[in-house]
């Protein structure tokens, strides 16, 4: 047992507990964030994607012990932002959404490479989210959701 | 002037999607849940002897066949599946039991701890054992054969393919009074609820289906939720709690229904002014270990056996054949790709085997309207297939770059692939087994909620069919509410497959709306309830395959640009272009999707999905080995539409969603044979497999 202490959507929050735990289960089970998902559970799918001090990271393969002192946001917490909202309008555009079940880790992946390359090529576009797997879109109409919020937000990142 | 319906809107469940709002089966919390996990058939084939059960800490059930009150088997259609194994065991992973309770790590080790005692029997893996057998003629096959000038004949064999919806399957179950609700991942809300009013053998009022969020499916959702809703139904039903049954990916992959491999073997009449005068098809499907559906799928398919063509003369026999392997079922298709696949390769190799151009072989046995379909039906409307074949040569540049890539050892090829779907169910189906109904209701502030069981699995039917209700009634689409299907409050409008959601589903909902417009009066409440009812030209015999086996028929055109690396063989797919008829748009962006997504899912099945079963247990478990498309797989795609309304469909539209899976694979695998100079006959052609044609192939 340990106790652990994290930035989650910018509130300190204490995890009293096993800290092999895996940190999606902390988050979807503990703070009842569900908007991460488990599709394969072993960081290959990349839907339960999180941004872990402004990185994306599948947090099936993160164990809680990990978690301590980092900043760590979810969908639920950057769906506040200014950012986020750029995104979203993007998505809507391109018509980047189907099942929806990868939606929030290819949000997260746009955060995450827009935050370290704010005007990325189309090929780092899809390096950018080729850990994310999306069954229904064939992925053109992410990286387009992609390029349109890249345009529509400079600025902000 | 007229709205035109194609213009997009904003999908009504963008916002909840791209928030993390929207609430998938495992993101529901009912207090109280307990976790069930299932232990399953260790052997593929032979007999349970005994099963000792370690004792169980208090909370902890077990439930088996024997607490089945009702049937024990799965409503498909000819119930051959049980819920759970009660003796025989015939596939690797084949359900014998749940261990129910609070503590999932505790659930596992009781199940570490069964300890099984079964015979083995020899397991089959081949064609002996024949599970249904179809046979239909056109024309005088026997006579074309006869009189035949030259007589071509090539086998093709297609692999599995799994659906790999990022969602995995899954249902909570709990008790209302004498009641049980099901929530879960699903296409087919009244599938369900039929199979468990079967398994609990109780009353339709006493099984409640409701369906959240469904994160994909693609056909792998259409009756494996069946199974589970039964075995939770019967869990529920013993144990009186809620219950999440829920898999994760390795099972899901190990277990659920997959794409029938096929093995197709295709003879040709040819007479001397090069025309096709009979082709004989014998179609072979895997169905695992269950019949299910396969009866179905193989209909499809034989259906299709002459492609998109008009061919005088037609012999085609199909069977399903059973093996100890994981029980094959619906995706995306539906058996019209393996066919496709081996009608379009046939053709092509039939052009070069008499040293002719392949394309123009191909328009030159085009079907027309009016020309008698397979199966002796009439192809009543407009065929645009000439339109649509030009177009799509010219947005490719495809005779320019033929030629470019036949000059030199370049390893780049173009391919073409000429295709339709059947929309709707297979002949009399939507009249003698469906029977769709649906009801719209208004309240008295105008809002309009749409009230049947078609499922949102990604596709946009929430989206479309509210447009649909929109532009007829000729009110804001904000006035217009789909709530997620709860069977308590809707009309059983059917399944969600088959590509009859927007022409059937939509097509009802139209005419309600209609008739809701001729009533309406603002402030006051009204119900309005749609009948399905078959056009009367429509007759299909089922039992001789004759007749018109779908009211419409939905059309397509791809192209692919390949490239083969010299050294690794690894296939790279440059560029793509698709023209498709599908009557009309009901939301020109939903379709850029559909578009976009079946494309991908038809060239991976042609050249990337590999999945491999071997002594009846599947070698690639997860998403790690069983390798579907990234986004660095996919090239730029162009996709047209050309309009051609089709008088029976809500203005104008036709089937979508599986239309444009089809083409996918024998375009990526001419491609192919195109870059390498070999023949393609089977898929996935892996490096592999390139490695091999290179090697030991011809030309």
């Amino acid at each position: 047992m340990a106790i652990i202490k994290f930035t989650l959507n910018h509130k300190q929050v204490i995890v009293n507990g096993d800290p092999n735990r895996r940190l999606l289960d902390v988050i979807r089970n503990d703070f009842n964030l569900k908007g991460l998902k488990e599709g394969c559970g072993e960081g290959e799918c990349g839907a339960c994607a999180v941004l872990i001090n402004h990185q994306i990271v599948n947090s099936c393969l993160y164990v809680l012990a990990n978690a301590e002192g980092k900043d760590i946001v979810t969908i639920e917490g950057f769906a506040e932002t200014k950012r986020f909202a750029v995104i979203k309008s993007a998505f809507e555009t391109a018509g980047a959404v189907q099942c929806g079940f990868c939606t929030p880790g290819m949000i997260i992946a746009t955060e995450s490479l827009l935050n370290a390359n704010p005007h990325p090529s189309e090929a780092e576009i899809k390096i950018g989210l080729s850990g994310n797997l999306c069954r229904c879109t064939g992925y053109n109409m992410i990286v387009e959701a992609v390029q349109i919020a890249m345009k529509a937000g400079e600025g902000l990142w | 002037m007229e709205k035109d319906i194609s213009v997009s809107v904003n999908k009504i469940d963008n916002f909840e999607k791209i928030s993390g709002q929207a609430r998938y089966v495992n993101d529901i919390e009912i207090p109280g849940a307990l976790y069930a996990k299932t232990f399953r058939s260790p052997i593929v084939s032979g007999e349970i002897v005994s099963i000792k059960i370690p004792t169980l800490p208090q909370g902890y059930y077990i439930v088996d066949y024997r607490d089945v009150p009702g049937k024990n088997a799965v409503k498909i259609i000819k119930d051959d599946m049980p819920i759970f194994a009660e003796k025989t065991l015939r596939y690797y992973g084949e359900p014998i039991l749940l261990i129910i309770g609070p503590d999932k790590t505790i659930i596992q080790s009781l199940i570490n701890q069964i300890i099984i005692d079964t015979t083995l029997t020899e397991p089959i893996y081949d064609e002996r054992n024949i599970g249904v057998n179809y046979h239909y003629e056109k024309g005088n096959p026997q006579a074309s054969f006869a009189e035949a000038n030259r007589i071509i004949e090539y086998t093709y064999k297609t692999g599995y393919q799994e659906q790999a919806y990022i969602e995995p399957q899954g249902l909570i179950g709990y008790p209302e009074g004498d009641r049980i609700t099901l929530i879960g991942s699903m296409q087919c809300p009244y599938y369900i609820k039929n199979a468990v009013i079967l398994a609990l053998g109780c009353r339709p009022e006493q099984v409640r289906i409701i369906q959240p969020a469904v994160g994909g499916a693609f056909g792998g959702k259409e009756e494996f939720p069946s199974l589970l809703g039964c075995q939770l139904a019967v869990a529920v039903k013993k144990i009186q709690k809620p219950i999440r049954l829920i898999y994760e990916r390795e099972e899901d992959i190990e277990v659920t229904t997959k794409r029938h491999p096929s093995i197709i073997r295709m003879k040709a009449a040819v007479d001397k002014n090069n025309n096709i005068t009979a082709i004989a098809s014998d179609i072979r499907l895997d169905g695992g270990a269950y019949l299910g559906l396969s009866n179905v799928v193989l209909s499809r398919s034989m259906i299709a056996s002459t492609g998109a063509y008009t061919i005088p003369s037609v012999d085609c026999s199909g069977i399903v054949y059973l093996t100890n392997t994981v029980p094959t079922g619906a995706f995306r298709g539906f058996g019209a790709p393996q066919i496709f696949y081996a009608v379009e390769m046939f053709v092509n190799h039939i052009a070069k085997d008499l040293g002719i151009d392949p394309l123009e072989f191909k328009l030159k046995h085009l079907a027309k309207q009016g020309d008698l379909t397979s199966t002796s039906g009439t192809f009543r409307d407009p065929i645009l297939m000439n339109e649509l074949v030009k177009r799509a040569l010219v947005i490719s540049d495809y005779r320019q770059k033929c030629e470019k890539y036949q000059i030199g050892d370049t390893l780049r090829g173009m391919g073409i692939s000429l295709f339709f779907h059947g929309c709707g169910f297979t002949g009399s189906g939507e009249a003698t087994i469906i029977k769709a109904q649906v009801k719209l209701h208004k309240d008295e502030h105008d809002f309009v909620d749409i009230l049947i069981a078609a499922v949102d699995m990604g596709q946009g039917v929430r989206t479309t069919i509210s447009k649909i209700v929109a532009n007829t009634l000729d009110i804001p689409l904000e006035k217009v509410r789909f709530p997620y299907p709860d069977t308590d409050n809707i009309t059983d409008s059917g399944p969600t497959v088959a590509s009859r959601t927007i022409m059937i589903v939509g097509g009802l909902v139209d005419k309600a709306a209609q008739k809701m417009r001729k009533e309406w009066q603002s402030g006051k409440s009204a119900t309005v309830i749609e009948n399905y009812v078959q056009p009367d030209y429509i007759v299909w015999d089922e039992a001789t395959f004759h007749g018109d086996a779908y009211p419409a028929y939905s059309w397509g055109v791809n192209i692919v640009d390949v490239s083969v690396d010299k050294i690794t063989n690894q296939v790279t797919i440059e560029e793509a272009w698709s023209v498709y008829d599908l009557g009309k748009a009901i939301d020109n962006l939903i379709i850029k999707g559909q578009a976009e997504g079946g494309i991908t899912q038809g060239f991976a099945y042609g050249y990337l999905e590999n999945m491999e079963v071997k002594n009846g247990k599947v070698r690639q478990r997860n998403l790690t080995d069983y390798i579907i498309p990234t986004a660095l797989d996919v090239c730029k795609l162009t996709t047209e539409l050309i309009d051609n309304p089709y008088a029976g469909g809500p203005y104008g539209a036709k089937g979508a969603g599986e239309l444009t899976l089809i083409g996918g694979a024998p375009a990526v695998a001419m491609a192919i044979e195109n870059a390498i100079s070999r023949r393609v006959h089977n898929i996935p052609v892996t490096p592999e497999s390139i490695m091999e044609l290179i090697e030991y192939g011809n030309y």
